[in-house]
């Protein structure tokens, strides 16, 4: 299985703070409350509490993802 | 009809009208010779960008042949759009080529929208810039009368905010959307663009230097630079430079000369900011020994991005200048991601207390930590280039941070101030 990731798309996030009191472990919150998110792959053992924090998002910004990043940047 | 290509270190500025006017059609190909377009199929000349080895010139420094071949490799209607927004407020190059050398620009549009059948063509100039946008409509009049294009190139006006010109922005206004506005990718515009279509975005500066590559080959392309940074880069100098101004120099060139070339510095520099306002500070010691390509500039931290060099005056206070800039770059945030519409406007603040003298214990620390946190946190990397500045201005001016954080305000005189160029109609801050 691909190994998945949480990413957050910070223009529709707007600081509820819930992921963070979900998954302590990967998300911590800024000094204006926005998620900071530890995008390395998640283990199997942490599936769950990321799954949930994912539901929790009032405004859906939070994604858990197998997909890679893009390969091409830039101007 | 084939002439000579052109010699020495002038290849986009010896293609310039004189004045303002810009180079007339007939002029122009008595100069270079025919245009390329329609000479090499889409496979030709993504082979033709590799040999080349020609980086974008919007800032990222890209390799051009791998956007290429992202759309070439696309199926269905493609787009190819000139991005000539150039947001940055120390940059005019685009703006110069746009005016003065119109048809080198077009000429490498053709050639890429030829070779990519592509079924719209956009060149985009600010709304802003009424002066500029009358010499492409007079160019794009000319080819047409000429027939010179095989398919009709439309001129676009977008805005000429600071973000204005990012490629998820850009075709978001493109398609209708608010001006200034990066979307979350991907999908990528070279995945889906304009009207949904994959679309190749490429700095106008890149399609001038495809208009001669097209004519005159990756060989000659190379004669000039190094075999990472070939060919010639356009570099707006400003601030305490003998000749102010928009030059051309080879790739991978050294700082040194290019301002050996500009008249030298006027006075005495205390430090250079390069690459813009997500750029990067070096003192004049650093900065004295500094080559400016892509590996040169990545190996110190920094970047050329559009070709930018301010140097600032002994005397004036990089500091006060960096919090400037920090104001603009907070105003200039879209607004759509609060790492950066909240995180610029306190770093802002916070280095205008330290400016005056009036800055709260741990200031430097905060800084320190807010740019790490900051950084890559945005839909776009406004955020990331403006937190890079101030992380190399704590680097650069280590000396007077420490008299600021004592509690002394800057000394400077008047007319030492306000060094960074701004839109002029920006109130001055601090």
């Amino acid at each position: 299985m691909t190994p998945k990731h949480l990413r957050v798309n910070p223009i529709i996030c707007e600081a509820h703070g819930l992921c963070a009191e979900l998954f302590p472990e990967r998300i911590q919150l800024d000094d204006w409350g926005y998620p900071i998110i530890d995008e390395t792959p998640i283990h199997v053992d942490l599936i769950d509490h990321a799954e949930r924090a994912v539901e929790a998002c009032p405004t859906l910004a939070l994604l858990l993802e197998a997909r890679a990043r893009a390969g091409v940047e830039g101007t | 009809m084939t002439v000579a290509p052109p010699t020495g270190l002038r290849r986009l500025l010896g293609a310039m009208g004189s004045g303002v006017a810009g180079l007339p059609l007939d002029e122009h190909l008595e100069r270079f010779g025919d245009p390329p377009a329609g000479t090499m199929s889409a496979e030709e000349l993504a082979r033709l960008l590799d040999d080349s080895g020609l980086r974008g010139r919007g800032g990222a420094g890209f390799p051009t042949s791998v956007k290429f071949r992202s759309v070439g490799s696309s199926r269905g209607r493609r787009v190819v759009v000139a991005n000539g927004a150039e947001g940055e407020p120390a940059s005019h190059k685009d703006q110069l080529l746009l005016s003065a050398a119109p048809h080198l620009v077009l000429d490498g549009v053709a050639l890429v929208a030829d070779a990519l059948s592509a079924r719209k063509t956009i060149i985009c100039v600010k709304h802003s810039d009424p002066a500029t946008q009358e010499a492409v409509i007079q160019a794009l009049a000319e080819r047409e009368q000429a027939g010179i294009d095989s398919m009709k190139i439309g001129l676009a006006g977008v805005s000429s905010g600071y973000v204005g010109g990012e490629e998820s922005a850009l075709v978001n206004e493109l398609n209708g959307g608010p001006p200034g506005k990066p979307k979350f990718v991907p999908p990528r515009p070279f995945e889906r663009g304009v009207g949904g279509h994959p679309t190749l975005i490429q700095n106008v500066e890149t399609f001038a230097h495809l208009g001669l590559i097209g004519r005159f080959g990756w060989e000659w392309y190379r004669e000039q630079g190094t075999p990472e940074d070939p060919g010639t880069h356009l570099v707006t100098l400003s601030g305490a430079i003998g000749a102010p101004g928009v030059y051309e120099m080879e790739g991978g060139g050294s700082l040194q000369a290019l301002v050996d070339a500009a008249g030298g510095t006027a006075g005495s520099v205390q430090a250079y900011l390069i690459g813009g306002y997500g750029g990067s500070w070096f003192n004049a010691g650093v900065a004295s020994r500094l080559n400016l390509g892509h590996g040169d500039m990545r190996a110190v931290g920094g970047a050329l991005g559009p070709g930018i060099v301010v140097a600032l005056p002994a005397g004036a206070c990089g500091i006060a200048e960096t919090a400037r800039v920090l104001r603009y770059m907070a105003g200039e945030s879209s607004g759509q991601c609060g790492p950066c519409l909240y995180g610029l406007a306190a770093v802002a603040y916070e280095l205008e207390e330290l400016a005056a003298g009036v800055a709260r214990p741990g200031s430097v620390e905060r800084l320190e930590r807010w740019s790490a946190d900051i950084t890559g946190r945005g839909a776009c990397s406004h955020p990331d280039g403006a937190v890079r500045m101030v992380r190399s201005c704590l680097r650069a001016f280590a000396e007077d941070l420490m008299q600021h954080e004592a509690g002394r305000p800057c000394q400077t005189m008047p007319g030492i101030r306000d060094i960074l160029p701004l839109p002029d109609n920006l109130a001055m801050v601090g």
